[in-house]
């Protein structure tokens, strides 16, 4: 009796029968471990503020993410953990500076109308980071009021009321020319103005690089995105010498997030490898033009925007070639 | 210039489990239940009735069908019922059961036939077909079929001793317990294709075994091991082909259709025994193992053996057992009762916990490209997933998923944990039914 009991125990299900140890929660838990290099950049460049800022997103993110599964009575999904990286996306696309009830309007369009209105997890078109942040531009002052670096009295102090505003390398550069009276080293590490959390070239690409070990992410979108606006940069100069110039355009504004973080979203990125190398290039091109000839002087989120929106085109254009259809010489092996 | 196939994963084997059990013959059970169907193509109708005295390697099913094989009693004895059995695909099948005597009478075709195959090559190809050998590795193809269909057309014969499947560890006990038979039985088959030459190719799991056969094949230059990089699906037949010779088999096309043969380490086992000795395939190693086996084991089992006797002599069941399978963990099939019978192409039975299942209430796919990057058809199986739960037909040939070889690569890697092999196949009944 024992035996037949335990053999009603037996389950049954389809093949494979065993899986890989990483799951969605592993996958996000490790976005989060690369975001913090350029968190602990954020936090000494523009004090505490930075740290509760994010803290603050991610609170916002995960309460629209529960809110809105419990409101329409669907399983509960904050555990994959995405809601947390969307709020900390977000947090870093915006300056230091941005008031706390901007924060949650945007962290609430992030995941209800971008995300979730979609189907959740997967199913978004466009990068609810990068939406929300483009959503924000209705508040233009809050928007671009860029505190300047190591310029807080206190590192506890969180009120920006009264901080000493710079202007961002990127601004200088629409005008035609290299930034004057800061470094490129200072801009590589992250001592410019600008979004809290995009600043710091150096330590985003210390997470980009972790996100490769982990295999997260593979190099074919960063490369192609970052690789494209190299060489544009460096053909077509507007400021002296060339080298120079394409190292500022790399290093400035929010590239290296875009590249590295945003442009590799799975979901709204292609899964086909070629279509993921012309997906990078398009966000390169498109960043560039809007950098020389836009109105705006940063163009990368809007890049990644308008690319997010022909993933599907891209995915159908360019699959594997079918297996077997490749013609092989048929001789001795 | 080396080869190889796009994708793969790279899953713990597990094979450190069962890889160092010798492998040990398991007397005979007091009754077997064969069924009448243990291979692709027709099945048999039994040939013998309640009451009949069979003898080992009688044949008791046959069928007429062009593919198909005879089914041999695995002992000796009496036949105490012939009737529908559950089998271990989940339904019922027609088999035949029989009360052994322990004796092992053999039946009077079971001698011999090294000389006839000596003077005429050949008459391998008949024997097959009456031997009941099929493919070993687990497709159980008809190899009579498979070999006259490559008769004159093929430049490359390939052993396939990949075993790639976690866990399974039978074809490599086999090659290091039994080089002579397995290359005996290469060299018989490579004279019936009239080839000179076959190409051995074994993972870099099985370091013993491929010192053993290299010491074998010192000085001879008929049989090429190529040792392969570890890596699922290495044992797929399309993706050794790709791997040994660069050739990528046509959709819905044979492996003939690229000038190539494969055939598992272990029918060609099953060939040299039938040749020196005359033993139909009634008889097969099988790996018992896995998190909840106690001791696992390489067991020489008859046919019709229920698996439940396999599990007891590898020391029963070792903690909160929850699955049981037949064949490997990534493409073998999950049995609900211990009493379906050992068949011909058995390689393993394996017993998990419920940690090892990772199985998810609401998997939702976040488009990482894991599957796409896995998938050694070069398939895209998020989107076969998607179209398949749309009932898509149209999108569903497009994206061609009758290629799927249900390897499991695209599951196995899935941190969404879709069940995707389980929709795809699904998929390929949709596109049969609609045509």
């Amino acid at each position: 009796m024992d035996k037949e009991k335990k053999e009603s125990l037996l389950s049954i299900s389809s093949s494979p029968h065993i899986r890989t140890g990483e799951d969605t929660r592993s996958i996000m838990l490790d976005v989060l471990i690369a975001l913090v290099p350029a968190l602990a950049v954020a936090a000494y460049m523009f004090g505490l503020r930075a740290i509760v800022n994010t803290v603050l997103s991610i609170a916002f993110c995960l309460f629209f993410e529960w809110g809105y599964r419990k409101l329409l009575k669907k399983p509960d999904s904050t555990g994959d953990l995405s809601a947390a990286v969307t709020g900390m996306l977000l947090a870093f696309t915006l300056p230091v500076s941005i008031p706390w009830w901007i924060l949650f309007i945007g962290d609430g369009f992030a995941i209800v109308l971008v995300k979730q209105l979609f189907g959740g997890i997967g199913k978004n078109f466009m990068n609810p980071a990068l939406a929300a942040r483009a959503f924000l531009f209705s508040w233009p002052v809050a928007m671009t009021k860029w505190v300047a670096p190591l310029s807080y009295g206190s590192f506890f102090r969180i009120s920006t009321a009264d901080a000493v505003t710079s202007a961002t390398p990127l601004a200088s550069m629409s005008g035609g020319a290299l930034p004057e009276g800061v470094s490129l080293l200072q801009c590589f590490l992250g001592n410019v103005g600008g979004s809290m959390g995009e600043v710091s070239a150096f330590a985003l690409l210390l997470g980009g690089v972790y996100l490769l070990i982990r295999k997260v992410i593979t190099p074919r979108i960063p490369l192609a995105f970052l690789g494209t606006v190299a060489v544009l940069a460096f053909l077509f100069p507007q400021g002296n010498p060339r080298l120079s110039w394409m190292l500022w355009q790399l290093c400035s504004g929010g590239l290296m997030l875009g590249a590295i973080f945003m442009a590799t979203d799975y979901t709204t990125s292609p899964v086909n490898p070629t279509a993921q190398i012309l997906f990078g290039v398009g966000c390169g091109l498109l960043t560039v033009f809007i950098r020389y000839f836009g109105s705006y002087a940063e163009g990368v989120s809007y890049a990644i925007l308008i690319m997010n929106a022909a993933v599907w085109l891209l995915d159908k254009a360019f699959p594997r070639k079918r297996f077997g259809t490749v013609k092989t010489k048929k001789e001795a092996a | 210039m080396r080869h190889s196939f796009f994708g793969g994963i790279h899953p713990d084997d597990g094979k450190r489990l069962a890889a160092a059990s010798p492998i040990t013959a398991l007397p005979a059970p007091d009754q077997v239940v064969i069924p009448m169907s243990m291979h692709i193509g027709a099945a048999c109708t039994p040939t013998v009735q309640k009451g009949d005295d069979v003898r080992l390697g009688q044949v008791i099913g046959r069928s007429e069908a062009a593919v198909s094989v005879p089914i041999h009693a695995s002992v000796s004895g009496t036949v105490t019922a012939v009737e529908p059995r559950l089998h271990p695909n989940g339904q019922t099948v027609m088999s035949v059961v029989i009360a052994n005597d322990h004796q092992d009478r053999l039946d009077e075709t079971v001698r011999s036939h090294a000389a006839e195959v000596e003077a005429d090559p050949k008459r391998l190809l008949p024997l097959i077909k009456e031997t009941g050998i099929v493919g070993m590795g687990g497709a159980t193809f008809p190899a009579h079929v498979k070999l006259s269909s490559a008769l004159g057309k093929v430049d490359t014969f390939i052993i396939n001793a990949a075993e790639c499947e976690p866990y399974i560890t039978s074809d490599h006990r086999t090659l290091l317990e039994h080089p002579e038979e397995v290359l005996a039985g290469i060299r018989y088959i490579l004279k019936l294709l009239e080839l000179p030459k076959a190409v051995l190719a074994v993972e870099g799991n099985k370091q013993d075994a491929i010192e053993g056969l290299r010491a074998k094949l010192a000085g001879s230059s008929d049989v090429e091991l190529m040792v392969l990089r570890v890596r699922y699906p290495q044992g797929a037949e399309k993706q050794l082909i790709q791997t040994v010779t660069g050739r990528q088999v046509p959709p819905g096309g044979l492996p003939a259709d690229v000038g190539c043969i494969v055939m598992n380490a272990f029918t060609c086992y099953t060939v040299c025994r039938m040749v020196q000795t005359g033993l139909p395939s009634v008889e097969r190693v099988v790996t018992v193992s896995g998190p909840g086996i106690e001791s696992p084991s390489n067991l020489l089992c008859r046919v019709g053996t229920p698996v439940r006797a396999l599990i007891e002599a590898a020391g029963g069941f070792k903690g909160e057992t929850n699955k049981v399978l037949m064949g490997g963990p990534m493409m073998g099939s999950a049995i609900f009762d211990l009493d379906v019978p050992v068949m011909r192409g058995t390689n393993g039975v394996l017993a998990f916990h419920a940690e090892q299942n990772k199985a998810k209430e609401n998997p939702a796919c976040i488009r990482c490209g894991r599957c796409v990057a896995a998938c050694p058809m070069h398939l895209q199986p998020l989107y076969l997933y998607a179209f398949e739960r749309k009932g898509d037909v149209a999108g569903l040939k497009k994206l061609n998923a009758t290629d799927c070889i249900e390897c499991g690569c695209c599951a196995w890697s899935c941190p969404g944990r879709l069940q995707l092999v389980q929709a795809i196949r699904n998929a390929k009944a949709l596109i049969k039914r609609s045509s």
